[in-house]
């Protein structure tokens, strides 16, 4: 599916808003998006969210045999995933051109740069080696993929544990975690990277572009840098001339911003050691009532309901009257009697199943109340006129006079009716 | 303004049929009606019935008035029941009109309403413009006001334009249209240059669209400011100075989740100066 076009008034607007220092969130132009860093179950599991744009990196391990160059060293690879979830410019399966820049930039900035010492990934030499792999998913593209996957990627290695092994002469075992505890990733530096996107030709500088900043760009430059002001890796594209002191003045605000991503960084990772080691299961208990796995979150909004307390408290209130044993027979249909438990054969039991339902789901939806997102307002005058329906005929249903067998199935249904209603619930 | 599948009832007279996933359809039923305006004002979710409940007894004597209930969006009729088929409030227009008012984001083009669009390509005589939904639309360069084959509009691609469906179903492609069926233009055309467009929820547009809503009156105790409204979710809005315009733009997105209080609260400080 095509993403939707850039309309004129749009690059207008964007170019001429640039011109006067405003973005369309408010940021100054040497400002970050609001960076969150959350850690899933597994070790290795991190989410970042700048701003919109939402990545996760996931890290795994494997024994494999090494590269016949280097017989020494483990094995790292990289894959960046573009998700049809992040944009729907997106497709399923093709590589598209941003896909490999992105995967290219990634290497680049971490394998290149050596921040992670593969010789400690050595198991046997020239025999068996660890490969470390890191994916990661875009969840939502609002600008700026690239800081955001680097920051997600060097967090989840450093969040990273590798089985133990233990090496007797040929043998190697692996120990499992409950046997011995896994080992952390040895760690030389954290290289980031830092997008600069240029306007008019390079007079004017923004960082952290947002999706239509993005599309109105002329040029790319990404600085990736560790917060001991390493560069370890510059990369410019789009075409634009650069002159030197641009350069310069970009690598002194990237080193800015690089020191300040690693402190948080290491909070984030400090945090969740120590939730760890209070709690147990904190990552996924933690997940689970901010929904982190859907990729756009939106904000509760309240509802406008009536009277939603005292119907409540009704249902509750009737819901909970056992159902009492029925001893004494009961005359369901004239010539049909009936004593003791509640048979199944048939005798009109899905209306009376329907209404009982329906108040199964009043107690559902008033359940559900904080999970709606709407806030409503009463709509106002429209044409409106009947039409005749010339094909259909009055129907009319008549039932016999049911009384006791009514208050019976209610109890009877009533049962049924939760059993459903749960199973709903399952699905 | 209600979405066209009710005008949609002026012109279509019998037949029940599927417009965009909305089902018209006419039920003649006492108690329905009754237990539908019970439950007005309600969340409602798909797979919520109404059925036809009839009187224990039929009276003979007096006439049985069978009264009409035309039903809108997010309501369907499966055989003898009134089934709902969107999550949302349940609403009532007297005298006979119930609806399920929903929310969502992806707009499915309807006959009748009125549209941003952004020209994407000319081809021949037809602009291809792009309104959001699954298909891009086709808008004849004579469907504007004053235009004839030699006095073509000035229409560019990446224009904005403000039309209305002339022909919006699942089975063809859908058509827009910058004139009335007077042949006036009534506000429509190509329109966009100085201000900002941007992409809101389809309930949020509803509700601004909707005669006298607090939203767009709030907004006026502001600055001076044009706002045009497109269905499909798209906003454009043009004030003095780009500052200005950011700020209605931003304030415009957030009322989405905002309560009535927090948003008076927030425009209050805005017109004080504090942002």
């Amino acid at each position: 599916m095509k993403d939707t076009p850039l309309s004129n008034c749009e690059r207008d607007f964007l170019l001429r808003a640039i011109e006067e220092k405003k973005r369309l969130d408010g940021r100054q132009t040497y400002d970050y998006r609001r960076i969150k860093i959350t850690f899933g179950t597994d070790y290795g599991c991190c989410f970042v969210d700048l701003g919109k744009t939402r990545v996760m990196a996931q890290v795994s391990c494997e024994l494999v045999a090494p590269k016949e160059n280097r017989p020494n060293e483990g094995i790292m690879f990289f894959n960046i995933e573009l998700s049809p979830m992040a944009s729907p410019a997106f497709e399923q399966g093709r590589q598209s051109e941003l896909s490999v820049k992105l995967n290219r930039q990634l290497e680049r900035c971490l394998r290149n740069s050596k921040c992670i010492d593969t010789e400690s990934l050595c198991v046997v030499s020239g025999k068996t080696v660890w490969q470390i792999r890191v994916d990661i998913h875009m969840l939502n593209n609002d600008g700026n993929l690239m800081d955001a996957s680097s920051i997600a990627a060097i967090t989840a290695l450093c969040h990273f544990r590798r089985p133990d092994v233990g090496i007797q002469g040929e043998e190697v075992t692996v120990y499992s975690p409950e046997e011995r505890d896994p080992i952390p990733l040895s760690i030389y530096h954290m290289p980031i990277s830092v997008s600069f996107s240029f306007f008019q030709q390079g007079t004017y500088l923004l960082v952290d572009p947002c999706e239509r900043e993005e599309r109105v760009m002329d040029g790319l430059l990404m600085i990736a840098m560790n917060k001991h002001r390493e560069i370890c890796s510059i990369q410019s594209s789009g075409g634009i001339m650069l002159l030197k002191e641009q350069v310069m003045r970009c690598s002194k605000i990237a080193s800015v911003k690089v020191s300040e991503i690693t402190e948080l960084i290491s909070k984030a990772l400090l945090n969740d050691k120590a939730a760890r080691k209070a709690g147990g299961r904190c990552g996924f208990a933690e997940s689970m009532p901010q929904e982190r796995i859907t990729a756009l979150k939106t904000e509760e909004t309240p509802m406008e309901m009536k009277d939603v307390t005292e119907r409540a408290n009704d249902i509750i209130q009737k819901a909970e009257a056992p159902p009492p044993a029925v001893s004494s027979p009961v005359v369901p249909v004239p010539g049909v009697g009936q004593v003791g438990q509640q048979n199944t054969w048939g005798l009109e039991e899905e209306d009376e199943e329907d209404e009982e339902e329906d108040g199964e789901e009043q107690k559902e939806t008033v359940a559900k109340m904080e999970e709606d997102q709407h806030e409503m307002e009463d709509r106002g005058a429209g044409d409106v006129v009947e039409i005749s329906d010339s094909e259909e005929e009055e129907v009319v249903i008549l039932h016999p006079e049911i009384p006791g067998k009514a208050e019976n199935t209610g109890s009877g249904s009533h049962q049924q009716g939760a059993a459903t209603s749960q199973k709903r619930q399952k699905k | 303004m209600l979405p066209s599948c009710f005008l949609c009832v002026t012109l279509i007279l019998i037949r029940v049929r599927n417009i965009n996933g909305a089902d018209l359809s006419v039920t003649r039923t006492c108690r329905m009606f009754s237990s539908l305006k019970q439950r007005v004002e309600d969340v409602l979710l798909p797979g919520d019935e109404f059925s036809l409940e009839t009187d224990d007894t039929i009276s003979l004597t007096e006439a049985v008035k069978p009264e009409k209930a035309v039903c809108g969006p997010g309501l369907r009729r499966s055989g003898d029941r009134l089934v709902v088929c969107k999550s949302g409030v349940l609403r009532h227009k007297p005298p006979n009109v119930f609806w399920i008012d929903s929310q969502q984001r992806r707009y499915v083009p309807a006959k009748g309403e009125t549209v941003i669009g952004i020209v994407t390509a000319k081809s021949g005589d037809v602009f291809k413009v792009d309104v959001g939904g699954s298909e891009q639309a086709s808008l004849s360069y004579l469907a504007f006001e004053g235009a004839t084959k030699r006095n073509r509009p000035n229409v560019q691609v990446g224009d904005l334009v403000f039309a209305q469906f002339i022909i919006a179903n699942k089975d063809m492609e859908p058509e827009l249209a910058c004139i009335d069926s007077s042949g006036r233009a009534n506000g429509m055309g190509v329109f966009g240059a100085g201000g900002l467009l941007f992409r809101v929820s389809l309930g949020l547009v509803r509700r601004l669209l909707s005669p006298h809503n607090e939203v767009r009156s709030d907004l006026e105790t502001l600055f001076p400011c044009e706002l045009v409204v497109g269905m499909n979710g798209r906003l454009w809005v043009r004030s003095s100075s780009i500052q200005q315009t950011l700020i209605i733009a931003n304030l415009l997105q957030s009322c989405e989740t905002m309560t009535a209080q927090q948003r008076k609260e927030l425009f209050r400080r805005v017109q004080q100066g504090a942002l």
